[in-house]
């Protein structure tokens, strides 16, 4: 089928979200906290999963969907009940549903032992009576459409040979008010074989007593055929129930068809119809009216569309393609309208007031639509947030410790690029968590802590920028124990004097790990400067706080959007440069008393009391070998990455403008101390430094805010 | 004049399905998420056949059958039930409320199509 790929992509896509759905209704039950309507929710989401899968033909997952939805029934009908082990084994289904959806969107598929394993210990609480028994009778066969609905095809025999059939057929009211319209029943009659169709209108009554409500006509259709009588029945077999059918024929002695001959009174539940149209029971030969012309004069909305108010806010599906071509095309609009508004500027009739306003005007409504844009690529964090119960689940599992998450500011909504990016380094934190940070059980019941440990995940706008934290309440960092490591890896002198910051910091250094046995979870050689640097690439920091006993909290601090940024437009050593104005907390011009010489080459510059590394900006990046008098008299106080901040020395600041990033990585790689280039409005291009970045890049330690915080 | 369709199901996988496949069958279609969105655009729809899951959010296929049935837009429309579902008490109950036919998924497209012309006509 043409699309089929697609179809699949969107199953699975779909699949997803069910997941999701199921997870967090499975987890509200557990902490109690489920709606009235959670349970039929959940069993939905897996009901659903099953229906795709089947159509997509993908068995393991038909079948171990089948006999999870059919435990989930049990709970849903009251049958089962919530009970804590339950609870733990649905859970485990589910996270395995997740893994086999995941391994089929590969084209492989999980252990097939492994599958009836989870099942099975699933079956197994849910008092095992379903399971295996249920699943041998569920087959989902992809020809078996018309399946009987009301009539037992299989009790009508099977006789063959030309002969003539003769069936009379008289449907009920009901008929109508089911939708069945008996002129396409003789149309289908008449398909079959040539047909003598007659019209049985000896039970219509006195005119006086005419009920149009009522179905008073019937017909009686004689086939010339070689079909068997299954064949001709075949064509009643929606309506049957509905109304009066008898077959007889040259065959019709059988006694098999007896079923037929007696006719069976269908149950008549419905009012009778006012609005039947009677032209259509009345001459079917001429083929049906459109059904719902009596009814359409009629459009006054039922009560129950009117109630419906609660129906959420439409949304349409958007390939993300389409949305980043939109932000590229952007990008570009305010390049041009940058340059236009310089290329006016500059031009010599310049000077008129409505010139100025329309570029003004201009400039807000590309703000305006780059905000909107951004708004369309922005995602609450919750779907990554649901991810984490589950790292959560199988971290404190494997590391035998009792945790819990929990999340708080998920409808935050963050660029969809950040949270992809994000889920790594956020996974990382919170097995880290639970793995270095949570004490065991029974050290936290020594400690008169709840037996159970808790990972607080939470998301908020601040400031323009993006907060998430990973807060855990287990025993805070062993600084002694850091120190000590960072010590024996020769990160640090062993004299040196570091404050519980700067020990915390030693954390992120590359190389350096806690784990003194290397455990299955967070041991897996990435160390807290993976996360760090993915972070960074991300534009954003990471800090550390930590107190002893009480807990680790761990702070990322990100960009909005990774498209546009506000910018400091600078000069050094004849280049044009742009900081980021979310890292800048000063500038300023400093006097010649307030900076330190430190050694041959380095210095610190002593703001309001607190010394920070001096570095020239054109030097640190190779643009000169030294100052001359004149150059490197502006300082721009940034931010870098946990608390510290550094002193950059620049020839001139030109302005501050937003300016669109262009990333450099796909053709330079990673380049120290620059994290994209942008072009401006005069068309030419300026590098984005990345002040994080920049002291590894120049003559500076690696590490000068802990050599300095020495001194 | 093709037959115009009202294909609900709180699967987007399967509403995409059938709107593929029907739309290739020549048939208008018209989806809705779950029986109240069904509700909503009946009016506006009008259509010669409704086809309808059963398992659905804020108000399942039965609900459907039984509002269409008991309302005043096309209550006389040919409703056809196409679900997972093959348990007989539930087709007796989707007939007993009103369904007209009644389809198992996965469905086959070429018997779909065909079912769908035995109980509709424009």
């Amino acid at each position: 089928m043409a699309g089929a790929v697609d179809l699949k992509d969107i199953f699975f896509v779909e699949a997803d979200e069910l997941l999701s759905a199921l997870e967090e209704g499975l987890r509200a039950i557990q902490t109690g906290t489920q709606e009235a309507d959670t349970v039929n929710a959940v069993f939905r989401a897996v009901h659903s999963i099953k229906g795709g899968a089947g159509a997509f033909d993908l068995k393991a997952l038909v079948g171990f969907a089948h006999r999870f939805e059919t435990v989930l029934d049990s709970l849903r009908s009251g049958r089962l009940l919530p009970e804590a082990a339950l609870l733990g084994a649905l859970l485990h289904a589910s996270d395995h549903l997740a893994d086999m959806i995941s391994a089929s969107r590969q084209g492989g598929s999980t252990d097939s032992e492994l599958d009836e394993r989870v099942i099975l210990a699933l079956e197994a609480l849910s008092g095992g009576e379903g399971g295996a028994k249920e699943e041998e009778a569920f087959v989902f066969e992809p020809l078996a459409l018309d399946g009987p609905f009301g009539m037992d095809l299989a009790a009508v025999p099977l006789v063959f040979g030309a002969r003539k059939v003769s069936v009379s057929f008289r449907p009920h009211a009901g008929a109508f008010a089911s939708g069945h319209d008996p002129a396409l029943l003789l149309r289908d009659l008449c398909g079959i074989d040539e047909a003598e169709i007659s019209l049985d209108q000896s039970a219509l009554p006195e005119p006086g007593v005419f009920d149009p409500g009522q179905s008073y006509l019937g017909w009686v259709v004689t086939l010339q055929t070689e079909r068997s009588d299954r064949d001709v029945m075949a064509v009643f077999d929606f309506i049957d129930g509905c109304c009066d059918l008898t077959l007889t024929g040259e065959a019709s002695a059988d006694p098999g068809l007896a079923p037929f001959a007696e006719p069976v009174a269908a149950p008549d539940l419905f009012a009778p119809p006012s609005l039947l149209p009677e032209a259509r029971s009345q001459d079917p030969a001429q083929g049906a009216k459109p059904q719902n012309s009596a009814s359409a004069a009629t459009p006054a909305p039922s009560p129950l569309t009117q109630g419906a108010t609660t129906t959420p806010r439409p949304t349409i599906r958007v390939d993300i393609d389409r949305v980043d071509r939109l932000v590229d095309i952007l990008g570009e609009l305010v390049i041009h309208q940058a340059m236009l508004t310089e290329a006016i500027e500059q031009s010599p009739g310049f000077g008129s007031v409505d010139v100025d306003r329309s570029l003004d005007q201009l400039r807000q409504l590309s703000r305006q639509i780059q905000e909107s844009v951004m708004a369309i690529r922005a995602q609450p964090v919750k779907p990554l947030f649901d991810r984490m119960h589950r790292i959560v689940r199988e971290a404190s599992m494997a590391a035998g410790k009792s945790a819990r998450l929990v999340t708080e500011g998920e409808a935050t909504e963050v660029d969809k690029t950040i949270i992809e990016r994000l889920a790594d380094p956020l996974t990382h934190m919170i097995r880290n968590s639970i793995d270095h940070g949570l004490e065991k059980a029974g050290r936290r019941d020594e400690l008169g802590k709840p037996t159970e440990g808790v990972v607080k995940l939470s998301a908020a706008h601040r400031s323009g920028r993006i907060v998430i934290t990973v807060q855990d309440d287990g025993a805070g960092i062993d600084r002694d124990k850091v120190r000590q490591i960072a010590v024996e890896k020769g990160l640090v002198s062993a004299t040196a004097e570091l404050s519980p910051q700067e020990i915390d910091a030693l954390l992120f250094l590359p190389g350096f790990s806690t784990a003194t046995e290397v455990s299955a979870l967070s041991g897996r050689g990435v160390g807290m400067d993976v996360v760090r640097s993915e972070i960074a690439g991300l534009g954003g920091r990471v800090g550390i706080a930590s107190v002893r006993g009480q807990g680790t909290t761990l702070t990322i601090s990100l960009p909005l959007t990774l498209a546009v940024l506000d910018g400091m437009v600078f000069e050094a050593a004849g280049q044009t440069l742009v900081l980021p104005v979310s890292h800048i907390i000063e500038t300023l011009r400093p006097e010649a008393a307030m900076r330190h010489n430190l050694g041959l080459k380095d210095s610190v510059l002593d703001v309001r009391g607190r010394c920070l590394p001096l570095i020239d900006v054109g030097t640190a990046l190779g643009f000169r070998r030294s100052l001359k008098p004149g150059e490197g008299e502006i300082v721009v106080v940034v931010e870098r990455g946990d608390d510290g901040a550094i002193a950059l020395m620049v020839d001139g600041i030109r302005d501050q403008r937003q300016v669109v990033i262009k990333g450099l990585e796909a053709n330079y790689g990673q380049i120290p101390g620059i994290a994209a280039a942008t072009v401006l409005g005069d068309g030419s291009v300026a590098l984005i430094l990345d002040p994080t970045d920049l002291a590894a890049a120049g003559s500076l330690p690696a590490r000068p805010h802990i050599s300095l915080a020495a001194e | 004049m093709s037959l115009r369709i009202l294909a609900v199901d709180d699967s987007l996988t399967m509403r995409e399905m059938l709107r593929q496949t029907l739309t290739e069958a020549g048939f208008d279609v018209v989806l809705a998420e779950d029986g109240i969105d069904a509700l909503q655009q009946l009016p506006d729809v009008a259509p010669d056949l409704i086809l309808t899951d059963l398992n659905m959010p804020k108000m399942d296929g039965f609900g459907l059958i039984d509002a269409v049935r008991k309302g005043d837009v096309s209550p006389r429309v040919p409703i056809l039930v196409l679900t997972t579902e093959s348990a007989a008490t539930l087709k007796e109950r989707a007939r007993s409320s009103g369904a007209t036919g009644w389809i198992t998924k996965p469905f086959d497209e070429q018997s779909l199509v065909s079912t769908i012309r035995r109980v509709a006509a424009v």
